[in-house]
């Protein structure tokens, strides 16, 4: 019997309705009379008709056919998929903060702006810089702006002709794409063979046109970049900027500060380091912080307080301005904080620590059957090759990881960072147990014996999941994007 | 420790220069237990005016309408709110046939062919529609009805920023309407977009085919911002010939949350569609002859293009997008017209009310829907005050955002409002204003 579940348009039956709405309780009217030259739609849409039990069973059904934190391990790498604290839900749930309108008069928002003014402080303790902004929706959304904030300060020193933005090779795909939003070019370095950024490779590529640099530090091979003093000291001799891509603190909470390291902008990724969920892709929440000469160009508005009440300051006039409607993802915000105030500053530098033990000990056991191009102690994530399988029997990442799913784990971020062949990039997290990561490291040792003895039960991986591998290039070459069209 | 080969745990950081290492514990205030940081912060959230103590009459994209407890359920389950973004298919079917029964719904909604997995926000969707246009066409100059939401505006200004476009505005009529002949002139060979809301932020209906055709004769794409809830009655954009139609979902099934998290909706013509930002689910077949659903169309994104993607975006609002999808397969093809038509019936009541009312003035005359706005008899803070005394919240000053309007308050009335929460604003405005 097929696992799979039908559309809900499938489901759908003429009359069937699944909501409650009160009566009209103000004496009716003719619509034509209320709204005079308005033209009304003449069909309804083509939305399903379906009872209330439709809609849950349809749903819970789907749900049932993903993979989730809650149902096991999920080292996907630079994602940092921890588990995500209960508490955290029902406190964003508070009717107080849930029910809230953005445009309640200050006074009425205390406490939700309490809480914002605090998460500032409190994000810019852990990364080191001199003010944050909550207002970013997620981390490109935050790249977009720390850019966009240094382009302001730039332009407003003179240097606004400066365009060049500097990515190792190893950046995740956001850097580049952000840099051309903000109207920059991209220049790309190189990594040196201890995996960080190869200094004269940076000297090259550094002029009088250099906008800023951006970093993930630890990098996307989980290393921590042994020269990061030296590339802020280039970078800015330069007249350059440096913005850190918060996508790895995970690898460095109570340990080292982007501020410290001579960064000027962070973004951190509170559904990452700050154990808020991923929901399927979002909401998310990036905040960033600047350095004090940044400060000025924040967006607005910015939470501050002044020794009695909390307010909204748009009163910065070379703010870069407003990057969406109202204040941020402020119930991402309520999450995050309570994680902060759950953990205190001796429990997230635990968090780091047991994040980089539990990935040292799970690089340390994988290495024994696959390739380890980067063989030094990691930070909170690695990087694995699947190139001695390929070799052998020509089994591919791909292969090993949806091999993966059958065993009910979620495989690693596949061929990502793009300079290793056949990347598999794993991050426990600190919230998996020695005894979940040896389950895993089982299912790693069994997949590598099956890719030299059964290379074709790999290949034609996955078997036991509800649908098997998928027509990618069909579903490119002729999109189905939208179901009623295509019944036409 | 022993199996990676350390003895102490600083081993494994000493690859971190000795000048960039904190060298101290962070400055945070200590941990608190389960029960600590529930009464804690269940405090500050006490100290928040809400929708469930006061009568809400906010509006401004924002609105107080009901959110069935489905929506709560489905959403709070961990196979949905702790996955990823889909990248492994074959474990994330749920997300992605969830995703793409919600463009579809969108896409039946705004009366386009297509629309993506969601955007943070119905302004940011509005900017990502400014660079899908330059895209297109080439052009760099936008011209706006200043019917179109100021926050929308500002962000689309903040995104263009760094990229030279150039931006106008046509001012609004008497009526409230966009003011057709400015807007013509204004509309250029230059012009790459024309960009309207509807209902635009006073809550006015705006004529949409001439507006369509203003930007049409000149080559420029026309882009909707459109309030979901509208769309349920009225003639939706598409059948208006816009080429974009976006917005923001939050009245599908969104808490107001502070002002987020909600979900930005981006529908398009299917000849726009590779040009289109952010994840897209597309039907396929898997290996085994059977129906499964993918991400799709990569190429346009970040991961894969790189610095010549579509847009830089990643995370988007999936789960909050879910939650949409929920709420219409709940309210249905019939639903969606019953709750519009409670909010109209509701809002009219209201609107003429208090337009009996002495010194209250309709601030325009034009068609509105569910937000109306009138000139105050008394200034809009004293107001808010005394209403809040009698545990009402609003109206909106609308001269905090549109000084042109000063002394102009807006009311929102959703379906949730009762005759007899009516009556009594409408006593307790008659009482303020004496």
């Amino acid at each position: 019997m097929s696992r799979l579940e039908p559309l809900i348009f499938e489901l759908s039956s003429p009359g069937r309705t699944g909501y409650s709405l009160p009566e009209l309780d103000v004496p009716a009217q003719d619509l034509a009379v209320l709204l005079p030259g308005a033209e009304l739609r003449e069909q309804a849409p083509e939305l399903p008709e379906v009872s209330e039990v439709d809609v849950v069973r349809h749903f819970t059904r789907l749900s049932q056919l993903n993979h989730g934190v809650d149902i096991d391990f999920y080292p996907l790498g630079s994602c940092t998929m921890k588990y995500n604290p209960k508490i955290n839900e029902e406190m964003a749930n508070l009717p107080g903060f849930a029910h809230v309108h953005p445009l309640v008069p200050e006074e009425g928002a205390q406490g939700v702006l309490r809480l914002m003014y605090e998460m500032q402080e409190y994000l810019a303790e852990i990364g080191g810089m001199d003010q944050i902004t909550l207002e970013p929706a997620a981390g490109a959304h935050g790249e977009f702006a720390g850019l966009a904030v240094i382009r302001a300060y730039l332009r407003s020193i003179g240097q606004g002709h400066r365009n060049k933005v500097i990515v190792p090779d190893s950046a995740h795909g956001t850097n580049p794409a952000t840099a051309a939003m903000n109207g920059c070019v991209t220049v790309e370095v190189k990594s040196d063979d201890r995996g960080g950024v190869d200094l004269e490779a940076l000297k090259a590529a550094l002029d009088d046109h250099t906008c800023a640099i951006m970093l993930t530090n630890p990098n996307t091979l989980g290393l921590a970049d042994e020269n990061i003093h030296i590339i802020a000291k280039m970078v800015h001799e330069a007249g350059g900027l440096l913005y850190y891509d918060g996508a790895n603190a995970n690898g460095t909470l109570g340990w080292t500060r982007a501020g410290d390291m001579g960064f000027d902008v962070i973004h951190f990724n509170l559904h990452k380091t700050f154990s808020t969920p991923h929901g399927g892709g979002g909401p998310g929440s990036g905040p960033i912080g600047v350095k004090k000469r940044l400060v000025p160009f924040l967006p607005v508005p910015t939470v501050e307080f002044d020794g009695s009440r909390y307010y909204l300051d748009y009163d910065r006039p070379q703010s870069i301005g407003k990057l969406r409607s109202f204040y941020g993802n402020v119930g991402v915000v309520v999450k995050a904080y309570t994680y902060i105030r759950e953990m205190g500053a001796a429990g997230l530098k635990l968090v780091t620590e047991d994040a980089v033990l539990n990935a040292n000990y799970l690089m340390a056991e994988l290495k024994k059957y696959y390739l380890l191009p980067f063989d030094r102690y990691c930070k909170h994530e690695f990087v694995l090759s699947g190139n001695w399988q390929k070799q052998r029997s020509g089994v591919r990442t791909l292969d090993i990881s949806k091999r993966t799913l059958d065993f009910g784990m979620h495989p690693p971020t596949n061929y990502f960072p793009l300079i290793v062949d056949e990347a598999m990039m794993i991050e426990p997290t600190e919230t998996e147990s020695k005894e979940t990561m040896d389950r895993y490291i089982a299912i790693m040792k069994e997949i590598d014996r099956e890719a030299t003895e059964e290379p074709d039960k790999v290949k034609s991986a996955p078997h036991t999941t509800p649908v098997g591998r998928l027509d990618e290039t069909a579903a490119n070459r002729r999109p189905n994007l939208c179901y009623l069209r295509e019944e036409e | 420790m022993a199996a990676i080969g350390v003895s102490a745990i600083e081993q494994l950081f000493a690859d971190i220069p000795e000048a960039t290492r904190l060298g101290r514990d962070l400055d945070l205030p200590a941990p608190m237990a389960e029960s600590e940081l529930r009464s804690y912060i269940g405090g500050l959230a006490a100290q928040n005016w809400n929708a469930n103590d006061y009568t809400c009459y906010l509006g401004g994209g924002v609105y107080d309408h009901h959110i069935p407890s489905v929506v709560g359920t489905i959403l709070s389950r961990g196979e949905f709110y702790t996955a990823y973004t889909p990248y492994q298919p074959e474990v994330s079917q749920g997300t992605l046939q969830a995703i793409y029964e919600y463009q579809t719904m969108i896409a039946a909604l705004t009366g386009m062919d297509v629309a993506n997995a969601s955007m943070y926000d119905g302004s940011s969707a509005t900017a990502e529609a400014i660079l899908l246009a330059m895209a297109t066409n080439r052009r760099e100059h936008v011209v706006f009805s200043r019917g179109v939401g100021h926050d929308t505006r500002e962000v689309c200004r903040t995104y263009a920023s760094d990229r030279g476009v150039q931006f106008s505005e046509a001012p609004l009529t008497a009526d409230g309407t966009t003011d057709l002949e400015k807007l013509a002139e204004l509309t250029t060979d230059e012009t790459t977009c024309v960009i309207a809301q509807y209902p635009n932020f006073f809550g006015v209906v705006e004529p949409l085919a001439e507006m369509a055709k203003i930007a049409h004769d000149k080559g420029a794409l026309f882009v909707v911002n459109a309030n979901p809830m509208a769309l349920g009655l009225l003639k939706p954009p598409g059948e208006y010939g816009a080429d974009v139609v976006v917005g923001d979902g939050q009245p599908f099934g969104m808490a107001m949350g502070y002002g987020g998290p909600h979900f930005g909706y981006f529908a398009c013509l299917e000849k726009f569609q590779r040009r289109m930002a952010g994840r897209l689910s597309g039907m396929t077949k898997d290996c085994r002859d059977q129906r499964a659903f993918v991400l799709t169309l990569a190429t346009r994104e970040q991961h894969i293009r790189r610095e010549k993607a579509t847009s830089n975006i990643c995370t988007n609002s999936a789960l909050c997008a879910l939650g949409g999808a929920v709420y219409m397969s709940l309210l249905g093809k019939h639903g969606v017209k019953k709750v519009a038509e409670l909010c109209v019936q509701k809002a009219h009541y209201a609107q003429a009310k208090i337009a009996a009312l002495p010194g209250w003035e309709p601030a325009f005359s034009g068609t509105f829907l569910h937000e109306f706005c009138f000139k105050a008899p008394v200034e809009p803070e004293v107001l808010q005050k005394a209403l809040v005394a009698k545990k009402i919240l609003g109206p909106l000053d609308v001269g905090q955002f549109y000084p042109e309007h000063k002394g102009v308050v807006m009311f929102a009335v959703t379906e949730k409002r009762t005759k007899a929460e009516i009556d009594a604003l409408v006593d307790a405005l008659e009482e303020v204003s004496k």
